[in-house]
């Protein structure tokens, strides 16, 4: 194979529908297959899963990054106001008469804009806690790189930012495994991806789910296929979508109750059915072909 | 809600929405609404929501001092192969501190407002429900927006309950969804990506004090992490008031455009939803 890098995202606008399970088969089968160093990025930091599919994970590097968020000098500050005008987050809260100036850390978004509007340099950036990112050695010898986003926080996009910036140059394959939705999570994670994986299954909540995700990858301008989970189930009105579209399908994966419950308890990369292989097999070959 | 998605969340809301009279019903999941598929409303009233603006760059009148790049905490802005600086919207946030702070005056801020919302009539009772313009940001505020219509809603009519179907994840929608909710049904799925992510929703619904009560969902797929799920809610005193099996006549009723209780109201995931509706009704009126 050249030595083109690619970034490949897996993401669906429904939960549920086996972006995880397909995110971390691709890792697994890509070294197995073809030998190739690829690298896992959980990129669903407000439930990361990834790593409940590994048997064993050595951790390389942790690091916990913070939100800098201004905090407001009130000997220095004048209640001019100045900041509160700029703030188009509403987060500040200035009451001259009882000389009270306060950013709420729920809606900053740390954006600057009130530290370049104070005239008196009465603000100061202090970190808190967004998350956690974690980077692993699994079991193949491929690395794999986890976001994990503080309870309570409200900035999932911003970690996801700073998780971007861990993937690392020097693998042939990226694959970023997307939260749910189709909102900006979902943009941050696919932005800079040259392909993007949309799993769906056949039921009517999964085809609605996948005809706002295929409208969110037109309008981003991102090439994408699609893989069928679950197949079986529901309807084959996804069939028809896809093939009314032109979107191409990617494989199936037929449901199974045993395939859900070995998937449930994290058994799934050690125990997948001969055909499956061969549907991982040629998922690989549709996405390289891309390259 | 439930951390996980694809946990049954829209499911079980369908299926007590069946069964609940003189109730509000919101579909919290802003991002990637499904309730409307079961619901079918006839939509009363539509309104725009603003997803915010995005700065835009007049290139005749930007003398490229990189000054608006250099600011850009987002990462939003960068030279087009003219060398000119053009926003990325996609990344942009809106904070117009390049707008601010450009000598020229060349940048601009554009609203948008790709985001609905809407005031509907269904078989169940009325329904806020809302669309969001795809990669769009501002969920969290569009949420607390609806709910705020559907708490009017059910003043006027003096509703008894308002049944939110919630969204996935822990983040800005769903705090927007837990603040000044009364009770939150926690929908889990016995496996371990759903345990692992109900602990986290959990941890969150927590810290706003709010008594939270579980259901487990496609029991039957997995004894022992159902097992593992129930010890869990013991230690944690989280009353289990529903064990639903997993049964494909979930999804024909989907197919079908019905809920469960609708389509299949004498299966045993009916009969379950039935004693699920009752506990709730009977917490509600032990309050």
């Amino acid at each position: 194979m050249n030595s083109i890098k690619m970034q490949i995202a897996v993401a669906s606008g429904k939960g549920g529908t086996g972006k995880t399970t397909v995110a971390v088969s691709l890792f697994y089968f890509w070294k197995k297959f073809h030998n190739e160093k690829v690298h896992l990025v959980d990129c669903d930091v407000e439930e990361p899963n990834d790593a409940l599919f590994f048997s064993s994970l050595e951790t390389l590097e942790q690091k916990q990054v913070h939100q800098y968020i201004p905090e407001i000098d009130t000997s220095v500050c004048t209640f001019c106001k100045k900041c509160a005008e700029w703030c188009e987050f509403n987060a500040i809260t200035i009451v001259a008469n009882r000389q009270f100036a306060e950013v709420d850390t729920t809606l900053c978004h740390s954006c600057g804009a009130c530290l370049v509007a104070c005239p008196e340099n009465a603000f100061t950036e202090k970190p808190y806690p967004l998350g956690v990112i974690t980077r692993y050695l699994t079991e193949n010898g491929n690395e794999f790189t986890e976001g994990r986003l503080e309870v309570g926080s409200a900035m999932q996009t911003l970690l996801i930012k700073e998780l971007k910036k861990e993937v690392t140059p020097n693998v042939n394959y990226t694959i970023l495994d997307s939260p749910p939705g189709t909102s900006c999570p979902v943009v941050e994670t696919v932005s800079d991806a040259d392909y993007v994986i949309l799993v769906t299954e056949p039921t009517p909540f999964g085809l609605h789910d996948l005809k706002i995700t295929v409208e969110l990858m037109n309008e981003l301008q991102k090439p994408f296929g699609v893989v069928v989970n679950k197949a079986g189930l529901g309807s084959g009105d996804v069939y028809t979508f896809l093939k009314e579209n032109n979107i191409e399908l990617l494989g199936e994966i037929p449901f199974s109750r045993e395939l859900a419950r070995m998937y449930s308890s994290g058994e799934l990369l050690n125990n997948i059915p001969e055909e499956l292989k061969e549907t991982y097999r040629r998922i690989i070959e549709k996405v390289t072909c891309r390259k | 809600m439930s951390g996980k998605g694809g946990a049954g969340k829209t499911s079980v809301a369908a299926a007590i929405a069946s069964l609940a009279k003189n109730t509000v019903f919101c579909d919290n999941d802003v991002d990637a609404a499904d309730l409307h598929l079961i619901f079918h409303p006839k939509i009363k009233e539509k309104h725009e929501f603003s997803s915010g603006s995005k700065a835009l760059i007049d290139p005749e009148k930007c003398s490229v001092c990189g000054l608006c790049e250099e600011h850009c905490r987002f990462n939003a802005i960068h030279p087009n192969e003219q060398g000119i600086p053009e926003v990325n919207p996609f990344q942009c946030e809106g904070c117009r501190l390049c707008e601010r702070i450009c000598p020229e005056h060349a940048i601009a801020s554009v609203q948008f407002n790709n985001n609905m919302w809407f005031v509907s009539d269904t078989r169940f009772g009325p329904l806020v429900h809302a669309r969001m313009g795809a990669g769009e940001e501002n969920s969290g505020r569009l949420v607390t927006e609806i709910r705020k219509k559907a708490r009017e809603i059910a003043g006027e009519t003096s509703a008894r309950f308002i049944i939110n179907d919630g969204p996935p994840g822990i983040g800005c929608p769903v705090i927007a969804s837990v603040t000044g909710t009364g009770k939150v049904l926690l929908v889990i799925e016995p496996s371990l990506s759903g345990l692992h992510d109900a602990k986290r929703l959990l941890e969150l619904v927590e810290s706003f004090h709010i008594p939270v009560f579980a259901v487990i969902n496609k029991y039957d797929i997995n004894p022992e992490i159902t097992a593992q799920t129930e010890q869990f809610l013991q230690k944690k005193s989280i009353p289990l008031i529903g064990k639903i099996p997993f049964d494909t006549r979930l999804v024909d009723s989907m197919v079908a455009g019905k809920s469960l209780v609708e389509f299949a109201p004498d299966s045993e995931p009916g009969q379950e939803f039935k004693s699920l509706w009752e506990k709730l009704e009977k917490i509600h009126d032990l309050r």
